[in-house]
């Protein structure tokens, strides 16, 4: 019998043929060194794995942070070869995009998890929406892109407008629409059935009730998830490329090109002038800080919810 | 109205027709609003056939297996992109496989405090909400002229291999295999948390009864018991690998040349959308279409068999 006891003390005397040696921690046996480098192995994984966290963000803050000034956040950018110049252009953009995209897929997702989780018994319509979701969600955010090219810019959809900031705002809407639904599902699913019986009891009607009972306590983890998707949309790159665009000047209203801060990074990160590659670092901390604040804001919203 | 009881009253109570009809309105409202989902799926999968037609009549299937890329004689085959596609994705996704379920087991068990468990499993999270094109940004300037030299020397002791029989020039595939890893690490280290901890501590009571050691229980009873989980987000991780497009953009060089080595530049289908779509016209876009299309079709499948596996292969605890 080898079983290892880590507790000596309760095993009585009386057993004869029993090695008490076998009671200790002996670290030179093979199932000890195992676990050692197993533990090991394990410890280094987890390292590697937070590295490059603490090294980008090491980088983005020292070599965009340093940059930082009220200029920056509040010039244009300068032509390629000159120095100077911010990225004000692209702050207001990125806000203005994803703007248009919470106010698509807020509401329009939103409807949907109350459908889903209200109004469906488990049928097959609510199964292939359920369905749809998961499939939407893993599409890949370059074809949104092509889709919104294709569907509003290719066709001139607005005002014989190609390239605008409405079609980058919703085709980070449909990036965004999945989740929203989705936390809104999940959401309204944890609101107790008690409230709800509670509230059609006293003569509420389905809609008063959804509106005024339902929605409100499932509040917090709603916002929570919406407060994320938006964080997620703002640093999206791909569908922006060639339904928003980019534009060196101030935004000239919803239905022309628009910069973004993202989409700025990505211009100026392959351009072989030391300015513009200081101006995309000076992009990314801003981006980052947002996106991480929007990140502790979530948190902190979610310790509402009551489990 | 005095001679009713109370209860008669209540049961005989009509509801107002602008009632029943805010009622129903929602109700419609919120299933419209639900569908609308749907029609996006078909939107995007009418766009993208739609747009792809021209190519798919004029080159066929040749188009999966040829790698000739020239806009100026009008011939176009994406097996470069198909063929980086899946062979970043692919080796990302060995690397960042057992770096996330190794994470996952470490900040699971107790080895360590539960407070640096708690901050080890935040900042893998916040590692997720990172933009990709920030990652790129890093990759360019940071990352990839450190392990220039480590694959110089793949290179030179490697180089007989057909992987590694180029010199490492800047951009290439090996860079974007491993600014890949860090992107999907974040998912399977999540999922496969999830899975671990899900499964009922039972289990391992039980074999640290039948006198299992803790490394023991971990190889033999809980990951096996956690795998379904597992496994389905490694596919997930896999999908999202597929269809990364910023950072790899930025850092595999964009080459329509075909080479067999990790160390050159090449291209995935993600990556050539992102920096040709912009400025092609004529049979060039619905040639982008169809590859989009491809890339399409993988996700898709990859992300069904996800779903699948989680569905099939998950233990039943009731």
């Amino acid at each position: 019998m080898t079983t290892s006891f880590t507790d000596s003390t309760s095993v009585p005397e009386a057993h004869s043929g029993f090695q008490r040696s076998s009671l200790r921690f002996n670290p030179s046996l093979a199932r000890n060194r195992w676990s050692l480098l197993f533990t090991g192995l394990a410890a280094a994984f987890a390292a590697i794995c937070v590295l490059p966290l603490v090294l980008v963000l090491v980088y983005v803050l020292i070599k965009g942070g340093s940059l930082i000034s009220l200029r920056l956040l509040t010039e244009l950018p300068p032509a390629p070869g000159l120095d100077g110049g911010g990225i004000g252009n692209a702050i207001i953009g990125t806000f203005v995009v994803s703007l248009i995209a919470a106010l698509i897929a807020i509401p329009v997702g939103v409807g949907g998890g109350i459908y889903l989780a209200e109004y469906s018994a488990g049928g097959w319509f609510s199964q292939f929406v359920r369905f749809g979701t998961d499939v939407l969600s893993g599409v890949p955010s370059i074809i949104c892109g092509v889709f919104i090219y294709g569907l509003i810019v290719s066709t001139r959809f607005f005002f014989d407008q190609s390239y605008s900031a409405m079609a980058g705002g919703i085709a980070l809407s449909v990036l965004m629409l999945p989740t929203v639904i989705k936390t809104t599902d999940e959401a309204l699913k944890l609101v107790p059935n008690e409230l709800r019986w509670g509230a059609l009891g006293v003569g509420a009607s389905k809609f008063v009730t959804i509106v005024r009972i339902t929605l409100p306590s499932a509040f917090s983890p709603i916002a929570t998830g919406v407060v994320l998707a938006i964080a997620r949309a703002a640093g999206e790159t791909a569908p922006l490329i060639f339904t928003a665009l980019f534009s060196p000047f101030w935004p000239e209203g919803l239905f022309n090109p628009i910069a973004s801060m993202s989409v700025l990074i990505y211009n100026f990160a392959i351009m072989p002038y030391e300015a513009q590659i200081s101006l995309a670092w000076a992009a990314s901390f801003v981006l980052v800080v947002m996106i991480l604040a929007a990140n502790l804001f979530a948190r902190w919203l979610s310790r509402f919810t009551s489990s | 109205m005095v001679s009713k009881s109370p209860a008669e009253a209540f049961a005989l109570r009509h509801r107002p027709a602008r009632e029943r009809l805010v009622d129903l309105g929602f109700q419609r409202l919120s299933m419209l609003l639900a569908s609308l989902v749907f029609l996006i799926l078909v939107g995007i999968l009418l766009t993208v056939l739609g747009g792809s037609r021209e190519a798919m009549v004029k080159f066929g299937l040749d188009f999966l297996t040829t790698s000739n890329w020239d806009p100026v004689s009008e011939r176009y085959g994406a097996f470069t992109a198909i063929y980086g596609t899946l062979v970043t994705s692919l080796l990302a996704l060995i690397i960042a496989v057992p770096l996330g379920v190794g994470t996952a087991v470490f900040i699971t068990e107790n080895l360590i405090p539960a407070s640096v468990r708690a901050v080890l499993g935040m900042m893998v999270e916040l590692l997720a909400a990172i933009p990709s094109v920030v990652l790129g940004l890093w990759a360019i300037f940071v990352m990839e002229p450190f392990i220039r030299p480590v694959l110089d020397g793949l290179h030179s002791a490697l180089g007989w291999l057909p992987f590694f029989s180029t010199t490492a020039q800047g951009p290439g595939m090996a860079p974007a295999i491993l600014i890949l890893v860090v992107m999907i690490l974040p998912i399977i280290t999540a999922i496969a948390r999830d899975s671990l901890n899900q499964v009922p501590p039972e289990l391992r009571q039980a074999a640290y009864g039948i006198g299992a050691t803790r490394w023991g229980a971990i190889l033999q009873v809980i990951l096996p018991a956690a795998i379904s989980g597992i496994t389905g987000g490694v596919m997930l991780a896999l999908g999202r690998a597929m269809g990364e497009t910023m950072a790899v953009t930025m850092i595999i060089g964009n080459s329509t040349n075909f080479s067999w080595s990790l160390l050159a530049p090449g291209n995935t289908i993600s990556a050539m959308l992102a920096s040709q779509f912009g400025e092609a016209d004529g049979i060039q876009v619905s040639a982008l279409m169809y590859a989009a299309f491809v890339l399409m079709m993988l996700t898709l499948v990859v992300n069904m068999m996800a779903q699948w596996v989680v569905r099939r292969l998950s233990l039943q605890y009731s």
